[in-house]
């Protein structure tokens, strides 16, 4: 672990702690196409990090390299210590503290909310039933939705669903959580309900790395953002530099079509 | 004697009735025997096999496509006839009830593993990567997330063949297992009157609505809110 410098033009430094995860030449190619062409990043404790980009420039394929959902194809990994693109590496106990919420939600449909958030404090970390369920009701809480946890997906809106596998991904207790456009598939009015789950994990204290458009929320919300394009890391730095004065021309095009 | 007692006398004659009724109730019993014993172990044997099929190990999934095509292709009293009076040329002997109960189980659990198989193949990606993001393994996931979907997509096909294969119990007849048929046609040659047939001809129909009927339920209890 290394300590990394208030990162980027103009952050909140306040914020930055010791980098937790740290991103080196990572490669990811599907067949002949190379998705990924060598990220590096750093993200500290405590960091709120955006990842914006058009679509189809490798966001979400970087995302998912982290927890190796995705494997990658060159480069490495490291994630509180440890490495995650070694070869042993215990992924399924590194996923525990690796959060992931997803665009489409992805709640089991045959399970309730409750269901949903106990399963893997049930079947990874081995909780007795009582246990899972007290923690789970506490999860469902966190996000406001302690009187649906006897709830079926299907029975919920979008916005409650996201919440869930936040919820999901928090009973966890990780030490990260990784976002993939986690509003892209709801309705405008129930966008608010989920960022304001984020805005409350940021402020206790969260480090997230966040794939998303939500332009206003990166303002409030995000220590630093950053570009990528064509499987590259165009530029970063805070919201502000990244909305307001932008030095790439890609990243100045970007930014002028998402403003519109 | 006018048509219409000709019809009853040879349909539904009272002497025969009494006569034949015990021998038909036993083979009423065992056609639910077998057909439940069936039941259990094809669709149990389907989902072994379908699970075992998620893991993509090259060599076995050809085995179980194999298997899979052979005993959806061919027609189960092949296989009994072929089963029975061939094994004992190799020094086999299976009991003939034990010969059905094994053929009926190997093409219930081939058309439950293709059942099964296709409701895995159909639960979104979304769920495994929900799934091992949380640290399941992929066993875990596949028992705890994905298998309960695939089961209840499922259902509703699942019950239509397992009612057409538990039916093919009467092919137990032909070598010898004291089903319904076979007690209907023992009695029919006996006596020379269609009475047994008809009695059981009946006792498949009450055996088998209620199982329609349960089955048409279970179809719509399981068809189902998805997310």
């Amino acid at each position: 672990m290394r300590l990394i410098p208030s990162a980027g033009g103009g952050c909140n430094s306040d914020a930055a702690g010791m980098a937790i995860l740290v991103v080196s030449g990572l490669r990811k190619s599907f067949g002949s196409t190379e998705v990924l062409k060598g990220i590096d990043l750093s993200i500290a404790e405590r960091e709120l990090v955006f990842i914006i980009g058009p679509s189809g420039s490798g966001k979400s394929t970087l995302l998912r390299c982290l927890n190796r959902l995705e494997e990658p194809s060159r480069g490495s990994v490291t994630f509180d210590g440890v490495e995650v693109t070694a070869r042993g590496t215990d992924l399924n106990a590194l996923r525990r503290s690796m959060g992931m919420v997803f665009q489409s939600f992805n709640l089991y449909p045959h399970m309730t909310a409750l269901g949903n958030v106990t399963l893997a404090l049930r079947r990874v970390l081995r909780k007795p039933r009582r246990e899972a369920e007290a923690l789970g009701r506490n999860a469902l809480a966190g996000v406001g939705l302690a009187d649906k946890a006897l709830s079926y997906p299907s029975e919920l809106s979008g916005g409650q669903q996201q919440r869930v596998a936040i919820a999901r991904a928090l009973a966890l207790d990780p030490k990260i959580v990784l976002f993939d456009e986690p509003t892209s598939a709801l309705d405008p009015e129930l966008v608010g309900s989920v960022l304001a789950v984020m805005r409350d994990l940021k402020r206790r204290g969260m480090t997230m790395l966040v794939v998303s458009h939500e332009l206003r929320f990166a303002r409030e919300a995000a220590d630093r953002v950053v570009f990528i394009d064509e499987g590259r890391i165009v530029e970063e730095g805070s919201a502000d530099t990244i909305f307001s004065a932008p030095r790439e021309r890609r990243t100045k095009a970007f930014v002028a079509q998402l403003m519109r | 004697m006018t048509n219409w007692q000709r019809f009853v006398e040879t349909f539904f004659k009272p002497e025969m009735l009494r006569q034949y009724w015990p021998s038909i109730a036993h083979g009423v019993l065992v056609t639910v025997e077998i057909a439940a014993a069936v039941v259990v172990t094809g669709l149990l044997l389907g989902l072994l096999l379908a699970s075992l099929r998620a893991y993509r190990w090259q060599a076995v999934n050809v085995l179980i496509v194999i298997f899979v095509d052979v005993f959806r292709a061919l027609p189960p009293l092949v296989a009994i006839l072929l089963i029975y009076f061939g094994l004992p040329g190799v020094g086999i002997n299976l009991p003939s009830f034990v010969v059905l109960w094994l053929v009926l189980s190997l093409v219930l659990a081939a058309f439950a593993e293709e059942i099964f198989w296709a409701g895995i193949t159909s639960t979104a990606k979304g769920q495994w990567e929900a799934a091992r993001s949380t640290g399941l393994s992929f066993s875990q996931t596949l028992a705890f997330v994905v298998m309960p979907q695939a089961i209840r997509l499922g259902v509703p096909p699942l019950t239509n063949r397992t009612i057409a294969i538990t039916k093919n119990t009467a092919l137990g007849t032909v070598i010898g297992v004291g089903e319904i048929l076979n007690q209907a046609t023992a009695a029919q040659s006996f006596s020379g009157n269609a009475t047994p047939l008809m009695m059981g001809a009946v006792a498949y129909v009450l055996l088998f609505v209620p199982v329609v009927v349960v089955g048409r339920w279970i179809e719509t209890r399981f068809a189902w809110r998805r997310a």
